[in-house]
């Protein structure tokens, strides 16, 4: 018998050591950024500052790291830096690396936001179609159409979506976030720059905006659609060939009601993880795809960082996207267990 | 002919003679399905690149020729010749190279980590498991492409470093994959008869369990080749991989950028290459997945 008391006690149980998991994970997130930064680089002052850096800028950086102190302590020190949102000056912007990710970051994420968008709303459809049409002729399209997806260098197609539509066709505007006479016209005010126009009334730049989007947007959509229609499609094999569907069919249910109503309900569940996880990689995707579209985003600000040898905005935007990866997972997890009668 | 049946040689021909029946068996499902054999063609005409480029190559992918800069595609230059004049045709020949040690480098060191770590943990449980498997969630837990551009940051560029970096990325599924079959395994009567016996915990994790992932281990390695080509192509892309003047694809498509709307083969050519590649690698890791995939095949 569980008395109520005890099964809230069990909750809560589940719930602490839950999040001891996630405090772990993002500890050890944090000892690889520091082992990266500091232990590997034969001499990390310079990875920050670079070779040609005066003498007096080097003891400072020397100093402010405490490489003076043991492993350890420095370990310590990072720590308690980064919990308090100091992740160091960038030398290449000569701000605060937070400043830098907290500006950069909207544009990621709107993109890749729009991005998961095109895959869900596309790739579950498609998967479903394919599990229906299972070996039939929709499901050999989409399969292809998925392994195409998976085996394409984004970097490329972008720059041949460029060459292709920007280009030769003019359908869309070319790499950046607008055209140069509408940047900062905008008051920022989300940090996204279609929420800021739409509600600022700036119709023209909001669809200058989308011009500028479209194709970035679309490559990263088909990008997450791949993942997603694939999982749909095995997800959904396993639910098509399950007795309560056939049950439902038996029944009287029409086919539209079986395959969707009960077995894509179903497959729901483990959906929700398949497009977190996606979502994730949409970050991943995004640091190429930002470099070929000049995107004002946290991909394009680590890809210009590296070429400044500014390791702590290299490693402070690695931090942050892997902080976003870590709650992500936390929130597929939860869903799961909100959703899913059995998990509770 | 002998009377009495040799009692040593006799099982080893069985076992031969069923191991080649099986093999048989294997390739006759694997050719039942066409983009399986595309997948293994494109592999094979991969590994023959490799191996003849000298003889494929039409031009020294190395020597510039200044005055056939940027050339087009044509009779003398069949894909057309990039901003030094070097001919892209053979230097993606050559580019194959690269890519496959590459992918060498990346799967010989971390399919064999992530199987110890994982092999490791399962068969010991308790806080070695928790321990290790923390460690694989915290590599999970940050996207591939930068945490290995980290890595490269922090090592310097080149392509032993690339393929490090990585192999620090891609051990962890090895690494989830071993421990589950491990936890399997562990617990298993001839594994609980074989310790009993007195074997080591050693003995157990090498002969008992690793050789039971190894099917799984196959399958994922051959997906994870188009996943590391992609990888070691952006790496290059990006300029942190293979150093000019190598003629690693990804770094190819990286100076042809800034020619593409004018002279747009300088970097499309070679994101064909790799896209093809990719392509062949995760059709054949689809074909063998169907084939070997215990899981699936109960299914059917």
């Amino acid at each position: 018998m569980t008395t109520p008391a005890s099964r809230s006690l069990r909750l809560l149980f589940g719930l602490a050591s839950w999040l001891l998991t996630v405090a772990i994970t993002l500890l050890g997130l944090a000892a690889l950024t520091f082992f990266i930064g500091r232990v590997l680089p034969i001499d990390p002052v310079i990875s920050i500052v670079g070779e040609k850096a005066p003498k007096a800028v080097y003891d400072r950086v020397f100093l402010e790291l405490g490489l003076d102190k043991p492993v350890w302590a420095q370990f310590f020190d990072y720590i308690t830096k980064i919990l308090r949102g100091d992740f160091g000056t960038s030398f290449a912007t000569n701000r605060p690396v937070l400043t830098d990710l907290l500006n950069f970051f909207p544009a990621t994420l709107e993109l890749s936001t729009i991005g998961l968008l095109l895959g869900v709303v596309l790739g579950v459809p498609m998967g479903v179609a394919s599990a229906y049409w299972h070996e039939k002729w929709p499901d050999h399209v989409i399969r292809v159409v998925g392994l195409v997806g998976y085996s394409v260098p984004i970097f490329w197609l972008g720059l041949v979506g460029l060459f292709v539509f920007y280009y030769r066709l003019g359908w869309v505007a070319g790499p950046g976030q607008l055209d140069v006479f509408y940047v900062g016209v905008v008051d920022r005010w989300t940090g996204s720059i279609l929420l800021d126009s739409a509600l600022q009334g700036e119709w023209e730049i909001f669809f200058n905006a989308i011009s500028h989007m479209a194709l970035p947007a679309v490559l990263l959509g088909y990008y997450s659609l791949a993942y997603i229609s694939r999982m749909t499609r095995s997800v959904m094999l396993d639910q098509l060939n399950s007795e309560y569907v056939l049950t439902a069919r038996l029944k009287g249910a029409s086919e539209f009601r079986a395959v969707v109503g009960h077995a894509l309900r179903n497959a729901a569940i483990p959906l929700v993880t398949v497009i977190a996880l996606s979502y994730g990689g949409l970050l991943e995707g995004s640091v190429l795809i930002e470099t070929i579209f000049s995107w004002p985003g946290i991909g394009n600000y680590i890809y210009s960082s590296l070429f400044a040898a500014d390791m702590n905005a290299v490693l402070g935007g690695t931090l942050l996207v892997g902080v976003v990866f870590v709650f992500l997972n936390m929130l597929s997890d939860v869903l799961y267990r909100t959703l899913d009668p059995r998990a509770r | 002919m002998t009377l009495a049946a040799d009692p040593i040689a006799d099982p080893k021909r069985a076992l031969r003679a069923a191991r080649w029946a099986e093999f048989r068996s294997f390739a006759r499902r694997f050719l039942r399905n066409p983009l399986g054999v595309v997948g293994l063609v494109i592999v094979i005409a991969l590994l023959l690149c490799a191996a003849l480029a000298p003889i494929l190559a039409t031009h020294d992918p190395y020597l510039p020729t200044l005055t056939d800069r940027l050339a087009a595609p044509g009779a003398e230059y069949w894909f057309g010749a990039d901003e030094l004049g070097r001919d892209i045709y053979s230097r993606i020949i050559y580019g194959s190279r690269l890519t496959l040690l590459i992918v060498a480098l990346v799967i010989v060191t971390s399919a064999p980590v992530g199987l110890v770590i994982g092999a490791v943990a399962g068969n010991y449980g308790g806080w070695i498991d928790r321990i290790f498997m923390r460690i694989t969630d915290v590599f999970l837990a940050i996207p591939k492409l930068l945490l290995a551009l980290a890595f490269v940051a922090a090592l310097g560029p080149g392509i032993v470093n690339a393929a490090l970096a990585i192999t620090l990325t891609a051990w962890p599924p090895y690494a989830r994959l071993a421990r589950a079959e491990a936890l399997v395994v562990r617990n298993s009567d001839y594994v609980n008869a074989i310790r009993l016996a007195g074997a080591s915990d050693f003995h157990i994790i090498v002969f008992h369990i690793m050789p039971m992932c190894l099917s799984s281990v196959i399958v994922r390695m051959t997906f994870d080749m188009a996943g590391i080509i992609l990888t070691a192509a952006g790496l290059g892309f990006i300029g942190l991989g293979a150093q000019p003047p190598l003629p690693e694809w990804g770094a190819m498509i990286s100076t042809g950028r800034k020619f593409i709307f004018d002279q747009w083969w300088v970097a499309t050519v070679p994101g064909f290459a790799i896209f093809i590649v990719s392509l062949g690698f995760n059709l054949l890791g689809d074909a063998m997945r169907d084939l070997l995939d215990p899981h699936l095949r109960q299914r059917r």
